[in-house]
């Protein structure tokens, strides 16, 4: 018997399964597919950690309804042909009653179709509207969509009567996205794109392209979708030429690294829409994320000396929701789907959910926060 | 007016980025044949070395001296363990090791430094000299100094010196090298570790202008590939003018048609050079003996 429970453990090793393997006498079977390695690993490894995390403190404070939680976590290295496999892996030979994951819209559709086939309830971690439109009976997500940050970005222009704007569009998957969103919905927001340029992720210089919008007459604003280096080198190199116009980031690069890539100075006014978890300590007290955020950031930088993402906070939110409904449903599949579907006025550090049968991301525009970075730090724009 | 003479500033900065990655290309292509995939990774350790060495507190100078010093030490270690085994194997295989090198070095620096986007100062500051309308930072300037600095040593190199030459000749014939006394051996060592060193002082110089990660180099290889392939594999003079003309083309084609074909027209202009010219503008024509 001996060797068989070595071989078994050996394989559980090299397939890189990280369980929690507690001897508990009743257990909900929790699965889990992200990025936590790869490409998308700025993705994957802190919700990889934020799901951990989650798990150890929800069974040390006694599990829920005394069930304590088994994790079954896997990494799916960015791979959407992984992920498809481990999903199957998770339903068939894990036998887990609810998946998080899917840290790219690439892992995401390769989970939903197994959750969908399985009818297993399935939060996803990625962006693309795509995910939840049209509604799918079992996928809910946390992220907000890259056309509400357009949303977002546009109502404020407005309100500062910045009306003609001029757009610079990383050609990665996040920027090429939110450019088509962007351009999709500008004339319901009154705003006009006059220059839209695009740069690629690893380029160096982004001043041509920043000359061409700022010789376009009547622009008055840019606006840049992507993440990685290339905002913070459109930010440098905006602030090279000397070009006077106010810059909108995206949400995709909220975080501190940003400011300390682009350099407090060459930031200076620069506005992006993120979310409270990046304000934890300037929210005022009586704001109703407050409480959420900050646990959360003390909890994981505790633990990990890491400072928190957004990205982390997406998988700490899909969590909430999922234990949530396990309270109310137990451990049955089709009882935790309509328990989530049900799931209103959830504080994240996202926003707050509130799903119905026609709405499974469940977030408003209000899930958003204006930011502006001011002296190397992030303030309310609004 | 003032936006011809931007775009032109742009071109010569990206361009002098891919010509040091080029450059890199050079010396290990002149020794052994081999385009070694691995260069691009040369550069993201130079670079990440040196973000950290200085977050540890070393000022930068010694820093980016460290950096250089260990990816040499890479370079080294390399050659000992990964192309020399397979001495003897023909040239391909060599060239499908370095990309295997290359996968090694990234999944090892992204456990050994982590997967952030790094950035340290820039040596003479942020503040950017405007010249005729336009606008560039003394980074920029930095690194087409090195380019030409690098490129200058490397001709007096493979020129002037007894050594050099003896890396040529091994490229040329390996047996007839040993049989007038050269060391090839050593020659291999050399090449790789000049490379690496090559490839850490591109890093140092452009991470303040294009961040660098653990997974940067796989683009920096490309485009200085392209580069090198435009002016001539092995040829120095041609990775400096291949990689300015390519930056160059790059930032017009931004400039007066579209950021969208950017990458395009550069691509579509090399491909039309090496139908025309397989050599590349500057490489040697090769004849082969029958």
């Amino acid at each position: 018997m001996k060797p068989v429970i070595t071989t078994a453990m050996t394989t559980l090793v090299a397939l890189g399964v990280i369980s929690l393997a507690a001897p508990a006498s009743a257990e909900i079977r929790l699965g889990a597919s992200v990025s936590a390695t790869g490409p998308a690993a700025f993705l994957g490894d802190p919700e990889a950690k934020t799901i951990e995390m989650l798990v150890e403190q929800v069974n040390e404070a006694g599990g829920i309804n005394g069930e304590k939680i088994e994790l079954f976590l896997y990494d799916d290295g960015g791979d959407p042909n992984k992920a498809r496999t481990f999903a199957t892996r998770l339903v068939e030979d894990d036998e887990v009653v609810a998946i998080i994951g899917g840290s790219t819209t690439g892992t995401t559709m390769s989970i939903i179709s197994v959750a969908e086939d399985e009818e297993i309830p399935f939060i996803s971690l990625a962006g693309a509207i795509q995910i939840i439109d049209p509604v799918r009976d079992y996928v809910f997500k946390t992220p907000h969509t890259d056309r509400m940050a357009c949303a977002k970005i546009f109502t404020d222009m407005a309100a500062r009567e910045l009306t003609k704007i001029g757009m610079i569009s990383g050609t990665d998957g996040f920027g090429a996205s939110m450019q088509a969103q962007c351009h999709d919905i500008a004339a319901e927001h009154g705003i006009e794109v006059i220059a839209d340029e695009t740069y690629g992720p690893q380029d160096a210089d982004m001043t041509p392209q920043l000359t061409k919008i700022s010789k376009t007459e009547g622009v008055q604003a840019i606006l840049n979708p992507g993440f990685g280096q290339g905002p913070a080198i459109v930010t440098r190199n905006k602030a090279q030429l000397g070009i006077n116009l106010p810059l909108y980031q995206s949400h995709g690069v909220a975080s501190d690294g940003f400011i300390k890539l682009a350099g407090a100075e060459a930031s200076e006014g620069v506005r992006l829409p993120g979310t409270a978890l990046l304000i934890a300590d300037i929210l005022p007290d009586g704001d109703p994320q407050k409480d959420v955020v900050t646990s959360y950031k003390s909890a994981f930088e505790g633990k990990y000396e890491q400072k928190v993402s957004t990205f982390g906070g997406y998988a700490n939110d899909a969590f909430l929701l999922m234990t949530s409904a396990m309270a109310k449903a137990g451990s049955d599949a089709e009882a935790i789907r309509n328990a989530l579907e049900d799931t209103s006025g959830l504080v994240g550090t996202t926003g707050t959910y509130s799903f119905s049968a026609n709405d499974h991301l469940g977030l408003d525009l209000s899930a958003f926060r204006m930011l502006e970075i001011r002296d190397g730090g992030w303030a309310l724009a609004e | 007016m003032d936006a011809l003479m931007q775009f032109l500033l742009s071109g010569m900065t990206v361009g002098a980025v891919y010509a040091l990655v080029a450059l890199g290309f050079t010396i290990i292509y002149n020794a052994s044949d081999v385009v070694n995939f691995a260069q691009g990774e040369f550069v993201m350790l130079g670079g990440m070395t040196t973000v950290f060495a200085h977050a540890a507190g070393l000022p930068l100078p010694l820093a980016a001296v460290i950096a250089i010093a260990l990816t040499a030490l890479v370079g080294v270690a390399l050659n000992k363990l990964a192309i020399e085994p397979a001495r003897g194997a023909p040239v391909v295989s060599l060239i499908i090791i370095t990309i295997g090198a290359s996968i090694f070095i990234r999944g090892a620096a992204q456990l050994v430094f982590d997967k952030q986007l790094h950035r340290f100062p820039s040596f003479s500051g942020d503040e950017p000299i405007r010249l005729l309308g336009a606008a560039i930072l003394p980074q920029s300037l930095w690194v087409v100094g090195g380019a030409f600095a690098v490129f200058f040593g490397l001709w007096a190199f493979f020129t002037k010196t007894l050594t050099g030459k003896a890396v040529l000749a091994t490229a040329n014939n390996r047996l007839a090298a040993q049989l007038v006394g050269i060391n090839t051996g050593w020659v291999m060592t050399l090449s790789f570790s000049l490379s690496a060193a090559i490839g850490a002082l591109a890093g140092v110089l452009v991470t303040p202008i294009t961040l660098v990660a653990y997974d940067v180099g796989v683009g920096l290889a490309l485009k200085g590939f392209a580069a090198a392939m435009l002016g001539g594999m092995g040829n120095p003079k041609g990775a400096l003018v291949g990689g300015i003309l390519l930056g160059l083309l790059e930032a017009m084609t931004a400039g007066y048609l579209s950021s969208q074909y950017k990458d395009a027209v550069a691509f579509i202009v090399i491909l039309a050079v090496l139908f025309a010219m397989p050599q590349g503008l500057f490489g040697a024509k090769h004849t082969e003996r029958v």
